[in-house]
């Protein structure tokens, strides 16, 4: 069977972005950050399985610029796949899926992942002081 | 020879052979974690530090331990079927595809059990 010269499906970079699509794409991404970022959960866990010494090296790895930063990131991949895991999961049950529904949520599924990322950190430093 | 007529045998199989189970799985997971993971949003908010004493105590704590354990757990195995799911998608050598399909599931594992472990080494003061 010939598999050239078939009609391709126009290629995705020449579509308008839409809400729909990329909020889709981005539950994908940042799965695949929180399947990386997962190691590190592993890492905070052995470092504190493995003693004072060895905690307070990983807390220092863990506290340093670029690695707040990244879990920073992290923190907003984690909010934004549960609020948009809870919309998936609203559709599997059959709710909302009028297109302008399907809008609303996405749009209240953003501000959401926002809204509780800062919230998240303001509470941490505010509280316990993640140095 | 079954019993079953060739109609009974098919159904629910799909082209997959494996039917919904992984859709399933991917979805209780995901129940489970959206519990979860707001459980340890909330205890890191709540912990008084990120030191050694202050976090080891707290994870010392059986309904903590526990509740750790089942996390870390839950997480690998979604993880575990997300990771799968965007391997099928992408890798389109049959051959790549399998090697990687059983290096993430392999992965996966390890790293689920090296947490699991850690949090049984602490609970159980070591």
């Amino acid at each position: 069977m010939a598999t050239d010269n078939r009609p391709l499906s126009p290629h995705l970079q020449i579509y308008r972005p839409q809400i729909t699509s990329v909020l889709s794409i981005l539950h994908r991404i940042t799965g695949v950050f929180m399947s990386l970022g997962a190691l590190l959960l592993a890492y905070w866990l052995l470092a504190l399985a493995s003693g004072p010494v060895a905690y307070a090296d990983a807390l220092g790895i863990l506290g340093s610029g670029p690695v707040m930063v990244l879990l920073f990131g992290l923190s907003f991949c984690f909010f934004y796949h549960l609020c948009n895991g809870i919309r998936h999961l609203a559709w599997d049950a059959g709710w909302g899926f009028e297109l302008p529904q399907v809008y609303a949520s996405g749009w209240a599924v953003v501000i959401a992942s926002f809204l509780l990322t800062l919230g998240f950190w303001a509470l941490l430093l505010v509280g316990g002081g993640a140095a | 020879m079954s019993l079953r007529t060739p109609l009974g045998r098919a159904l629910g199989l799909g082209s997959a052979k494996d039917g919904t189970s992984h859709w399933w799985s991917q979805r209780v997971s995901a129940a489970a974690l959206a519990i979860l993971g707001p459980w340890f949003v909330f205890a890191l908010i709540g912990l008084d530090g990120f030191d050694f004493e202050t976090v080891s105590m707290w994870l010392r704590a059986p309904l903590n331990a526990i509740l750790m354990i089942i996390l870390v757990a839950t997480l690998f195995y979604h993880s575990s079927l997300g990771v799968q799911v965007v391997i099928e998608d992408y890798v389109h050598d049959s051959g790549n595809k399998v090697v990687s399909l059983v290096l993430a599931k392999f992965l996966h594992l390890f790293v689920a059990v090296v947490g699991i472990f850690a949090v049984l080494r602490i609970s159980f003061g070591a």
